[in-house]
């Protein structure tokens, strides 16, 4: 526990990148005291009350939504959930003008998630209501990486100086970016082991790559992290089936018989597909993670929210462009 | 805004005079039955873990809890840093309990508010009555205590502060006198 005085809070969480060192623990010690109360005969607390959350969905999402729906509720918060499909883009309706209705209802907070990297900060520089980046495009998913660090420490107390392993599609994963980052400012070391087509060109220098699954398991992960594969990635040629990709880059029976051996905790940020990314019988595991980063996201959730403040006025820069 | 200084109002033995009458006061309110003494933090939860010490020397069945109410104040949305949260610590059934309630100074009565209503929505205890150290009035809502150290006359921007070794690393009750802001 932390004696150091809680951080200033912010308006918006948009990525990992932005965030301090001291800022990333506040948010894992808060949580922390946010999971005991789902032991309480009463699963809710006071601290939102009377505020509105909206999730704006504009890309698909069941889990993610759902972990956003309850962490928002167990504040006592109202929740209203509101899905863009396509068809809304095409009645001609831009995100700004999708912004504005949502800001005439008065919503105290937007959680958005959207498929072009960068939709959520444009959206908070345009509201005064606190928005949190639910994923966007390739380019974060901060909330999944501060349940992860929070699912880690919890699984082995102090993070500094572990070692996670990150496989798969590098390239097109907002996970891996936020994780990788995260586990960064946490002075974690951090191994990636992917297929050549699906590492990003401009990988920093503190990364570890490794050109064999055994040999990424010769580093002695703490913890080995499966990315999921967007099948639709195949289409496009990065790899030539899912059969191959199981064998050279999936947890196989036999490397996950070799991580058990290790007591390496094995984490997914979901939804698996089985036989692909991960054999079965990784999730009856004692020390498969998955189903404990599920739970967790939902008290990773409300510390975010707990700690978010809206903007009490319209935003200056909104009265400008008003002006001019 | 000008402060002309910090007057000592109880020393380490009034201290200790207090907290043994309170307790005196409780076994006597409560001579058989079973209590669940509960410290707000953090200097709340100071004063009752002293006063279950004494309860259990002299061999009363008395359970001990804390309790963080920072996700139950009133004034969250206009606070610029947000409170840490340590979390609650309520290891007994809170439902059918009776519950004595610790802080260290009783003021406006919204940390006592705010810790009621926290308390209930663990269970439904039997009774909740209110142990102080230091009464300072400026009551905002219509709360008292039932056991109280001692009361003090202060100005509404006057600053009490009680320091326990524990967490301050010294003893006493000390208050700040501050201008009326004009």
């Amino acid at each position: 526990m932390s004696t150091t005085a809680p951080p200033a809070r912010r308006k918006d969480l948009l990525d990992i990148e932005s965030l301090t060192r001291e800022e990333i623990v506040f948010l894992l010690d808060t949580a922390r005291p946010f999971k005991d109360l789902f032991d309480r005969s009463v699963k809710k607390v006071p601290a939102l009350r009377g505020k509105t959350v909206l999730n704006l969905f504009f890309e698909p999402s069941t889990r993610t939504r759902a972990s956003f729906e309850i962490a928002a509720k167990r504040l006592s918060a109202d929740v209203t959930n509101l899905a863009i499909t396509q068809s809304s883009v095409t009645k001609g309706e831009s995100i700004l003008d999708t912004v504005d209705t949502m800001q005439s209802m008065k919503v105290d907070y937007m959680v958005v998630r959207h498929a072009a990297a960068g939709v959520p900060a444009f959206i908070a520089r345009h509201t005064p209501a606190a928005v949190i980046n639910a994923g966007d495009g390739n380019h974060a998913h901060p909330t999944q990486a501060l349940l992860d660090a929070f699912t880690m420490r919890e699984a082995v107390g102090e993070l500094a100086g572990r070692r996670i392993l990150l496989v798969g599609d590098l390239l097109h994963s907002r996970v891996f970016r936020s994780v990788s980052t995260v586990a960064r400012k946490l002075d974690m070391e951090v191994g990636i082991f992917a297929p050549t087509t699906l590492i990003p060109s401009g990988r920093p220098d503190y990364m570890q790559a490794f050109n064999t699954f055994n040999e990424a398991l010769e580093w002695s992960p703490d913890f080995v992290y499966l990315l999921r594969l967007q099948r639709e990635r195949q289409a496009a040629h990065f790899f030539p089936s899912l059969r191959e990709y199981h064998h050279v880059f999936g947890l196989t029976r036999e490397r996950f018989l070799e991580c058990r051996r290790r007591g390496i905790r094995i984490m997914h940020p979901g939804p698996v597909n089985r036989g692909v990314e991960l054999v079965d019988e990784v999730l009856t595991y004692e020390h498969c993670l998955i189903n404990r980063q599920v739970e967790n996201g939902i008290a990773a959730r409300m510390a975010v929210l707990y700690w978010l403040q809206p903007a009490v006025t319209p935003l200056p820069d909104e009265k400008e462009e008003v002006a001019s | 805004m000008s402060e002309t200084g910090e007057t000592s109002l109880l020393a380490a033995p009034d201290i200790r005079h207090k907290i043994e009458r309170i307790a005196a006061q409780i076994v006597e309110a409560h001579p058989d039955r079973p209590l669940a003494l509960v410290g707000i933090h953090t200097r709340g939860a100071v004063l009752c873990r002293r006063v279950y010490d004494i309860l259990r020397a002299r061999g009363r069945d008395t359970a001990f809890g804390t309790l963080d109410i920072a996700l139950y104040r009133d004034d969250l949305d206009n606070l610029g840093t947000i409170p840490s949260i340590r979390g609650s610590d309520l290891p007994f059934p809170v439902e059918g309990a009776h519950i004595i309630l610790f802080d260290d100074v009783l003021f406006t009565g919204r940390t006592i508010r705010a810790a009621l209503d926290e308390l209930v929505d663990y269970g439904r205890p039997a009774r909740i009555e209110l142990a102080v150290l230091v009464d300072r009035g400026h009551r905002e809502l219509p709360i008292a205590p039932d056991y109280l150290g001692q009361s003090i006359s202060t100005a509404r921007h006057d600053h009490v502060r009680v320091c326990f070794t524990e967490t301050d690393g010294r003893e006493g009750v000390f208050l700040t006198r501050s201008a009326p802001q004009p």
